[in-house]
């Protein structure tokens, strides 16, 4: 793939001049000392290191935790543009949650011919249990990572929407919390939005959307796979920050019709389950029988209303890509406006014109299947072989619906800090959204991961990407 | 707080105290080896191992004691589950299971100190660098005791993490003085003989004792005086009746946060009596090892029940 020359530069106008975004940080950057910059950028790694920031990797021989490489240099959004996008994720978290309602009830939407019956009936997340229920406070969606690309000045496209179990969020508080040991200065001289509270609003959030059978002040926890979960720090990270217990499967039971925690005072109830364990393995009873993760009985609580579920099982719907193709019709649909954010063109392969079309072009698209997730199972084609391509064009036509296509984006750049200084990679950013019965948060800020190679477009920490330390401005 | 997490905190301080007392040994077992001839220093590293209580897995791997294949086999040894790589590797992993009990500060003490243990431990341990593990374990303990004292809320977290430690520390004092009794019976000491008094110093060595003592008895060696001291002498933090001071109060404290006392506080009392009101004369007479015997058992009893009390496993 050629350089990084082409694409929309967030630091730098096409003739070299810093955009108003960046000015005070250049400004700060061109004052630096070369060695104390490389120094800081060594001093970063141990911070994360000695703090515990990191992920599981499995697979080989033993366990390994590895951190997600941190870039020193921030992604930085003014005041305005993150308004603009507050409204447009605002409009289209609120879908999302309107529309989950109405799948597992009504479906006016197919009635109305503007979604497809198959799609839910080849919708693996689809969960029939749900139908007819309707969660605590109608939240579905309590916590949304809406995935973003930018091309240009003005134009920013949902790429991904993450309605089951958004991850990432402890880095957007650690970055953050680097960025402040590491350059306090920076701090005094360009006015950041804090992004620490995010826990404070997220237990607010949860606490609002408490089951009925709760008392004044909801008991939260969070529940995790275990410690050889890859994202168990990010787990622990956020109960201890929500003063939530971090709780396992064996740690809960289910206890005259709620379900309760093993205290060391006995069992006590619990209102509302952070869950990180996916939907099959949340209740060997209704689901995955061998699964040891969840809670035997939990599915027949929370349709009795004893709990709340965050996220409620069966919201995978959504981050499904086929799916995601009929956003614009469902934003629409549900708000009666048309959507502020576009949706990356897309083609569903199962439409047979879409598929032709994919078929005579593979080597310009990006090929997704529509379950799949972290980067894996996708054909960048401008960046595969011929024989690549060959390979995946015959998968593709064995079986056509299961795959979306997409043309190859021209992701924004943002300069990271190498040893020859600073020089231009692609970005993406997830913002995090907290939904509850009677309000949308939007923290302001997000995880912005870069592609560290030049000119990879492949930003997910599973495939060598870093992230940043992500600047709204203060107005 | 759960029963799983307080399980956590107790075996995380448990395993430390367990890491602690094995680089306590082994420093004094190479003291003692740079002070001995040859063939006495392959007594001296086979009572090292005994005392870690190692023996079984050290004879399975290796026929003869040197220097060397001893503090290798304590330290990083794979075939050892006892080794301090491997200690302080559960300590590291029951501190991630207890993240959110554990203040900010003593999970960084623990971990940053497992960063450097790891990397210490990656390679074969030469004799020059023995001791530089031995002094990361224990600035690693003193770091995480500190945190613990200055950093952590006085809610039941904290009493867990400080039972396990005085029942791991108690245990480990109990089992050294066991098996080094019969040099400790004054009906068979031959006081005067270098070499005993070498082991006795070896003794209070192992407990980092031996400054202290020398401080109380201004430099007179017996074994009554040793035993006395690290028996019965509440001044001494390696004693037994200073842990079990302190686990009292600690079990004392959690029987109040928890409005009910449990089978453990019972067990307390009991063993608590013992150790105030016998003398180092009536253990003596009733048998040092069959003293040592007893307390160990009731000691593992009120672990047990403070396992069962607090609801540490479904």
């Amino acid at each position: 793939m050629s350089g990084t020359a082409d694409f929309f530069n967030e630091m730098r106008e096409p003739d070299g001049s810093v955009r108003d975004a960046y000015s005070s940080y250049c400004d700060w950057y061109d004052e630096q000392d070369a060695r104390l910059l490389k120094r800081k950028h060594r001093e970063a790694e141990t911070n994360f290191r000695k703090t515990g920031i990191t992920f599981n990797v499995y697979g080989e021989d033993e366990a390994e935790e590895r951190l997600i490489p941190f870039d020193m240099v921030p992604r930085i959004i003014t005041a305005n543009e993150w308004r603009k996008l507050t409204k447009g994720i605002e409009q289209r978290v609120s879908a999302l949650n309107a529309f989950m309602h109405d799948l597992y009830h009504r479906q006016e939407i197919i009635r109305a011919g503007r979604l497809p019956q198959r799609l839910l009936r080849d919708n693996a997340a689809w969960l029939p249990n749900m139908v007819g229920f309707t969660p605590p406070g109608g939240v579905y969606t309590h916590i949304v990572g809406i995935d973003l690309v930018r091309t240009g000045p003005d134009e920013f496209f949902v790429l991904e929407d993450n309605a089951r179990t958004p991850s990432g969020v402890s880095y957007m508080l650690e970055n953050r919390e680097t960025m402040m040991a590491m350059y306090p200065e920076l701090f005094m001289r360009v006015p950041v939005e804090s992004v620490s509270d995010y826990p404070r609003r997220l237990a607010k959030s949860l606490a609002a959307c408490a089951p009925a059978a709760a008392g004044d002040r909801p008991v939260v926890a969070v529940l995790t796979p275990g410690i050889y979960n890859s994202a168990y720090f990010e787990h622990a990270f956020l109960a201890d920050q929500m003063g939530a217990e971090l709780v396992e499967g064996s740690d809960l039971r289910v206890v005259d019709g709620r379900v309760a925690m093993r205290t060391t005072s006995g069992y006590k109830a619990v209102d509302v389950i952070y869950r990180r364990v996916d939907d099959e393995f949340l209740d060997p009873l209704t689901f995955n029988p061998d699964s040891v993760l969840g809670v035997p009985g939990i599915m027949d609580v929370y349709r009795s209303g004893g709990v709340t579920i965050a996220n409620a099982p069966g919201t995978g719907v959504c981050d499904d890509k086929a799916i995601y193709s009929f956003m614009p019709d469902i934003v629409e649909f549900y708000t009666g406006e048309k959507p502020l954010l576009p949706n990356v063109e897309t083609w569903r392969c199962a439409d047979e014109d879409s598929l032709k079309y994919v078929l005579d072009n593979l080597e310009e698209l990006v090929v997704k299947e529509v379950h799949g997730s972290g980067g894996y199972g996708m054909l960048v084609g401008p960046a595969s072989s011929k024989k690549e391509i060959e390979k995946f064009r015959a998968k593709l036509v064995e079986n056509p619906s299961n795959y979306i296509a997409q043309p190859t984006l021209s992701l924004s750049t943002c300069p990271i800090y190498t040893k020859k200084g600073l020089a231009p990679r692609h970005v993406d950013l997830r913002p995090y959204v907290l939904v509850s019965p009677d309000k949308i948060d939007i923290t302001p800020g997000g995880l912005t991961r870069v592609a560290l190679e030049e000119g990879s477009l492949v930003v997910n920490s599973s495939q060598g990407g870093g992230t940043k330390d992500t600047w709204v401005l203060k107005d | 707080m759960l029963g799983r997490t307080a399980n956590g905190l107790f075996w995380m301080f448990r395993y430390l105290e367990r890491a602690e007392n094995t680089a306590r040994l082994l420093d004094a077992g190479m003291r003692m080896a740079l002070t001995r001839d040859l063939v006495t220093a392959e007594e001296e590293w086979r009572s090292v191992i005994s005392t870690a209580g190692q023996r079984t897995a050290y004879e399975a791997k290796h026929g003869t004691y040197t220097g060397s294949q001893v503090w290798n086999f304590m330290l990083r040894d794979k075939a050892n589950p006892s080794s301090i790589l491997a200690m302080f590797g559960l300590v590291r992993q029951n501190a991630r299971l207890a993240r959110n009990a554990i203040s900010g500060e003593l999970w960084e003490a623990i971990n940053e100190n497992w960063l450097v243990i790891d990397e210490q431990l990656k390679k074969p341990v030469a004799e020059n660098r023995v001791l530089d593990t031995v002094a990361t374990i224990r600035r690693a303990g003193t770091l995480a005791h500190g945190a613990l004292a200055g950093s952590m809320l006085r809610d039941e977290g904290y009493h867990f993490a400080r039972a396990g430690t005085f029942i791991e520390r108690a245990d480990s004092i109990s089992r050294i003085l066991d098996i080094k009794y019969y040099l400790l019976l004054p009906s068979l000491s031959y006081v005067g003989s270098s070499l005993d008094t070498g082991q006795w110093d070896q003794v209070l060595r192992s407990v980092s004792g031996d400054r202290a003592y020398r401080w109380l008895n201004a430099g007179q060696i017996d074994a009554k005086g040793i035993c006395e001291f690290l028996i019965l002498d509440d001044r001494f933090p390696r004693s037994l009746a200073f842990c079990y001071c302190a686990l009292r109060d600690d079990l004392a404290a959690l029987a109040r946060l928890h409005g009910t006392e449990g089978q453990s506080n019972m067990l307390m009392r009991d063993a608590d009596t013992r150790l105030t009101d016998l003398t180092i004369e009536e253990i003596f007479d009733q048998g040092l090892h069959e003293f040592l015997v007893e307390f160990t058992q009731d000691n593992s009893a009120i672990a047990e029940a403070i396992s069962t009390d607090y609801r540490f496993l479904a």
